[in-house]
């Protein structure tokens, strides 16, 4: 495990919301580096105000969202031995937001969507101190929680991606799997997040292809766990005339 | 400065990690319009870092906990330097806390009964430490902004417009704490995006931004970690209090370079890691101090029969106290038996089967797997002292949170200083930046409601801007990320884990040298998203801090809780009594002595005489017994 | 311009750039779904070779017109004859339209065809060529909500197909107690359309998924854990059961026609 020394090709873009183009550099890599140790390497030798986001280097923030190789990735979870032997390394930044400047994009998108979601909502007369829940009634949300908002999900959705005009009516994967958290939530009350699901955060526009779960740091199963479960529910409320008849008649929303 | 973005706010609050956001919460639920600034984006800040859990005497897992135990053990963890007022509101009030996050949408760990399941930790009695999995910091802090985002949902629907009451100001930097006369006036900074400058207007500012690591090479710390608020309220006037209790945690990751600092959990020795340095020898066995003689064993065979029958053996010295474990390892680094990192080798590859060890430390193998391509059930893990904490921080009254000194400020969390003492124990940092930070918000209330303020002159604004902009009217060569990798190195090897009075000093005449150089740097390119420009402003703050702590513990001759003396490797109860208390007189760093507030006799009373004799002067100890 | 495209983006000319060969996977599996339909197609019209006493084909079963022959039909031929500009209809057409919706419908199906024939998108960060884009909101596509009644009617065919597996332990002169190679190429079958429909989404979903409290349904929810570890294998169901069909329709193709014979074990 000693310091072996290389040089090593990089193709970093360069610039604004105006323009911009890949830049080539060559820079000095020591084993067991990520990519964002070499970005820092360029910051520090060559290019002193190269724009990147990064926090906490360990993966745990999601702050260092980028697009390596063309993949929606975090460059600190980013390994550089993943790399061929002279291979250029191309480093973008995310392509589903604005730019601002060289690697950092403006991610207010996902700021506004989290506003739209209605917050959790316990029963009225619950006080704190009082909940009780058990452990395996909290599980599936407990694994939603686990989102670093790293926005990779965001960024990799062909939905939003591939479509500007979807922005408005989109929620996104990290948000569907927030309702996702909330409608499997043992003691949330609101109970038209299934309908507002379909009806105004988008998921029927998800058609599950599932790259969200593909770039998710985090392996969360969005499509798996978050989506598909909550496009089941919005079926039992919607689309099931079974069920939709038996909620009117027992007057509760397809959950039991 | 006609085209100045301003903005008028009843309170400014300064950091969005745990302490900001539930000071936030409380200012807005007091009525307030608050501003909440992050030097990252809102939901990033170093809180997410937080692993183990939120210390809370609720008694889920032991009916017998409750805050006096709590209480007892922070004051002991802290070697009796902690504030006794802070210490106490933090054990009285960190359930409500807790509970109340809950009603906020976390979703903890539950035990058998459907309450939050507690969990043990160093230092604490009783399992006390609310979590889920090991990532309760990330919990904590999505919590608090999901609950931000909530009350900004209520304000869209009474007032009509989300942002109303609480805004949040994103990657921007302030720079500097305004005052008028004697009293606060607001605060001024730049958006990082742009580079433009910002005005805030407000009667009362809360400082929450968090530790200072960043001034260190090894640190846990993401690079937030530079000590702004720390730095802002001195240069506001303000008091830094106990600055030389820096807490090194004995185990983190030396290599790979990209994650150096980060933390291996104490799970690793508890579970049978053994530590060894680069002649294979399990060092820890020189290390044992008298005070521990007996309840350590001496040689390899016992230590490691003490896994299976901890009855009749004594437990192996890698289980010592934090600091005896960090500075075994610091002397074995300087004596040259170190990895080839600098650090040294912590082994449960052969201690365990490899489905043992990825049963029993899962977060551990993935975190070795993912980051370092090491597989810990193979090989050794190279570990090392990482700068984790900062004890030290504003002088503040314990029930308002109100900076000593500065009327209008305040502070909370990390940045805050006298709630840990000299050590700070595991799982307290989350339940102090709830608490103080609930505090803070409404002391700041408090005060916002009886001063509102007169605004902010123009010849305040424009001294403000201009220090903001000096770096780019200079002219000069240095390149800041040269200097701030100086620096680390020095704090590292002069002001790090073990000091001396020759090497506090030198580390005081290298500080004076860079913030010469620092004056000399010009960054390159443009005002948006420079980080060159961020780091030039970063740089000046972290030199301050870093002066601050080379002061402090030149000045404490003893060794106590995070502060270690070679030249005075005892603790002392004369300098229990004595806060070490930095200010800056707008060119230099003073140091000076104050009084340790005394414990009253009612918490005094919760601790057994004996061990009290331990931490206390003879004559104190007298008059304890005279009260009685 | 729009997607990747759009002005306030990054100014990046390529669509995509991914290094890996992430046109493969659509493109094997646009090979492998037309080889499938182009072979089922052939053989669903074909009406011929799809029972050799006592195995019939999955294609054709049940075989409910009167073309069938007798033995192959499990439920009589409640659908007498029916023609079409005087040309019978092969009894397999009847009945296809039922597991090919479940599968069209199938939450992984769905991925693997809007991924390859769409291009909706080709691959993980790579632009997809349609200008617009609404999902599964609007007709024809707001119909794959119906999946669960799809799921429900291959449960009908999993019991259908099943029992002719066990039908299969007979000889060919009917009597009980035999069994061949192909008994085990109709039991692995029905065994793996099983598995597909027990890894199911929607199965998931309705046998407990939909629950907001696990903790006051222990069996539901011992049973979700259950399907909760088929479905991570969902994908992998839905391909070799794809193949177990086809695999078992050319088993009994090639002993109708004679090219070779069921062999018997005992």
């Amino acid at each position: 495990m000693s310091d072996i020394k290389k040089k090593i090709k990089l193709r970093i873009w360069r610039g604004d919301a105006k323009d911009g183009a890949l830049q080539d550099v060559e820079v000095e890599a020591n084993e067991g580096e990520v990519v964002l140790d070499v970005i820092h390497r360029v910051q520090a030798t060559q290019i002193s105000d190269l724009a990147v986001r990064w926090n906490c280097k360990a993966g745990k923030c999601g702050s260092c969202s980028m697009e390596i190789n063309g993949k929606p990735r975090l460059a600190c979870m980013t390994r550089m031995n993943m790399f061929e032997e002279g291979e250029t390394i191309t480093v973008t930044p995310l392509r589903a937001f604005p730019v601002i400047r060289d690697l950092v994009t403006d991610v207010s998108f996902n700021y506004k969507k989290a506003m739209e979601i209605p917050a959790f909502e316990p029963p009225a007369e619950l006080k704190a101190g009082e909940f009780r829940m058990q452990q395996v009634d909290v599980e599936r949300s407990q694994e939603f929680r686990k989102c670093i908002e790293c926005f990779l999900c965001q960024d990799t959705c062909h939905v939003i991606r591939d479509h500007e005009e979807n922005k408005k009516s989109f929620a996104g994967p990290r948000f569907f799997i927030r309702i996702a958290e909330l409608d499997m939530h043992p003691l949330d009350i609101l109970r038209n997040r299934k309908q507002r699901a379909q009806e105004e955060h988008g998921l029927g526009m998800c058609n599950i292809t599932k790259c969200c779960t593909e770039v998710c740091p985090e392996h969360i199963h969005i499509t798996d766990n978050a989506i598909i479960p909550m496009k089941e529910r919005v079926v039992d409320v919607k689309y099931d005339p079974i069920r939709w008849l038996g909620s009117k008649i027992r007057r509760r929303e397809g959950i039991v | 400065m006609s085209n100045l973005e301003r903005h008028k706010y009843d309170v400014v609050v300064i950091g969005a990690g745990g302490a900001g956001l539930r000071a936030a919460v409380e200012a807005r639920e007091a009525g307030l319009r608050v501003a909440i600034i992050c030097k990252s984006l809102f939901g990033k800040a170093h809180t997410v870092m937080a692993e183990g859990g939120v210390s809370a005497s609720m008694g889920n897992v032991n009916p017998d906990d409750n805050w006096m135990v709590h209480f007892r053990d922070t004051m002991r963890g802290g070697k009796f330097l902690n504030h006794w007022r802070m210490a106490e509101l933090h054990a009285k009030e960190s359930p409500d806390r807790v509970w109340e996050l809950e009603a906020w949408g976390a979703l903890f760990d539950r035990t058998k009964e459907g309450k939050i399941s507690q969990r043990n930790f160093g230092g604490h009695e009783y399992p006390r430490l609310a979590h889920v999995g090991d990532r309760t910091g990330l919990e904590l802090i999505r919590t608090l902004q999901q609950r931000i985002v909530a009350l900004q949902q209520r304000d869209a629907r009474d007032h009509g417009d989300a942002e109303s009451f609480i805004k949040v100001f994103a990657e921007l930097t302030v720079t500097e704490i305004l005052k008028e006369g004697d009293k606060i006036a607001g605060a001024y900074g730049y958006w990082r995006e742009t580079g433009a400058e910002v005005l805030f207007e407000a009667p009362a500012v809360i400082l929450a931004t968090g530790g200072i690591g960043k001034s260190f090479k090894v640190t846990s710390n993401s690079w937030e970690g530079t000590g702004d608020g720390h730095a802002l309220a001195l240069k506001a006037g303000g008091r830094l209090v106990d600055m030389e209790f820096v807490q090194f945690h004995p185990t983190g990751m030396v290599w790979p370079p990209s994650v150096r600092g980060l933390l291996v959990t104490e799970s690793v020795r508890g579970d049978g890691g053994v530590l060894t340095n680069s002649e294979g020898k399990r060092f820890m066995f020189n290390y044992i101090p008298a005070v521990f003689k007996e309840m350590y064993a001496d040689n390899e065979a016992e230590g490691d029969r003490w896994y299976n029958d901890q009855a009749n053996n004594r437990r192996p010295p890698e289980l010592l106290p934090r600091d005896e474990v960090a500075r075994a390892i610091n002397s074995e680094v300087k004596a040259g038996r170190g990895s080839p990192h600098g650090g040294v080798y912590l082994d449960v590859s052969k201690r365990m089967p490899a489905e043992v060890i990825k049963k029993k430390l899962p977060s551990m193998w993935h975190q070795f797997k993912e980051l370092a391509d090491v597989d810990i059930t193979l090989t050794a893990m190279e570990v090392g002292p990482t700068c984790h904490y900062m004890m030290g921080g504003i002088e503040v009254d314990p029930d308002t949170a109100a900076a000593v000194g500065v009327p209008g400020l305040f502070a909370a969390g990390e940045t805050a200083g006298g709630m840990h003492g000299s050590n700070r124990l595991g799982g307290n940092s989350l339940s102090d930046i709830l608490v103080f930070g609930r505090l803070a918000g409404a002391g700041a209330a408090v005060y916002a409601k009886a001063n509102r303020g007169d605004g902010v002159s123009d010849a305040t604004i424009k001294s403000a801007s201009e220090t903001l902009n000096a770096p780019f009217s200079r002219g000069g060569t240095e390149n800041p990320y040269t200097i701030h990798a100086e620096l680390q190195q020095v704090t590292n090897d002069l002001v790090g884990i073990i000091r001396t009075k020759k090497e506090l000093e030198d580390a005081i005449v290298k500080l004076a040298d860079f913030r010469t150089r620092a004056v000399a740097v010009k960054p390159e390119g443009g005002r948006a998203f420079n980080p060159g420009f961020h780091l030039t402003l970063d740089l000046e703050t972290m030199l301050l801090v870093s002066e601050c702590i080379a002061r402090a513990a030149l000045q404490r001759e003893e060794s106590r809780g995070g502060h270690t003396r070679e030249d005075f490797p005892k603790m002392d109860p004369k300098w229990r009594q004595v806060n070490s208390i930095c200010t800056w007189d707008g060119s230099k760093i003073n140091i000076t002595k104050q009084k340790l507030p005394s414990m009253p006799k009612r918490l005094l009373d919760l601790f057994d005489p004996h061990e009290l004799e331990k931490y206390l002067t003879p004559e104190e100890m007298t008059d304890l017994k005279g009260g009685a | 311009m729009s997607g990747v495209f759009s002005p306030t983006r990054a100014k990046i000319a390529a669509r995509t750039l991914r290094t890996d060969r992430w046109w493969l996977q659509p493109a094997i599996t646009v090979a492998v779904l037309v080889a499938f339909i182009i072979y089922a197609t052939i053989r669903a019209f074909e009406a011929k070779f799809y029972f050799a006493e006592p195995l019939i084909s999955p294609f054709y079963s049940p075989c409910m017109t009167s073309a069938c022959p007798e033995g192959a039909s499990l439920v009589g031929h409640p659908l007498g004859t029916v023609a079409l500009f005087g040309m019978a209809i092969s009894p397999a057409l009847f009945i296809l339209i039922f597991p090919l919706g479940f599968r069209m419908t199938c939450y992984y199906y769905r991925k693997a065809y809007y991924r390859s024939f769409w291009q909706s998108p080709p691959a993980c960060a790579v632009a997809e060529p349609h200008k617009t884009y609404t999902g599964e909101t609007k007709a024809p596509l707001v119909l794959q909500n119906g999946h669960r009644w799809f799921f429900l009617a291959g449960l009908v065919f999993n019991v259908i197909l099943t029992i002719d597996a066990f039908l299969a332990f007979r000889n060919a002169q009917g009597q009980w107690g035999h069994m061949s190679v192909g008994t085990l190429v109709l039991l692995t079958n029905a065994t793996l359309l099983w598995l597909y429909s027990a890894s199911c989404h929607t199965c998931r979903h309705t046998i407990g998924g939909r629950l907001r409290h696990f903790s006051k349904h222990p069996v539901r929810y011992k049973l979700w854990t259950w399907v909760s570890v088929l479905n991570h294998s969902h994908p992998t169901f839905a391909w070799i059961s794809l193949f177990g069909v086809a695999l078992s329709d050319v088993y009994v193709r090639f002993v109708a026609s004679g090219s070779i014979t069921n062999f018997y074990f005992f």
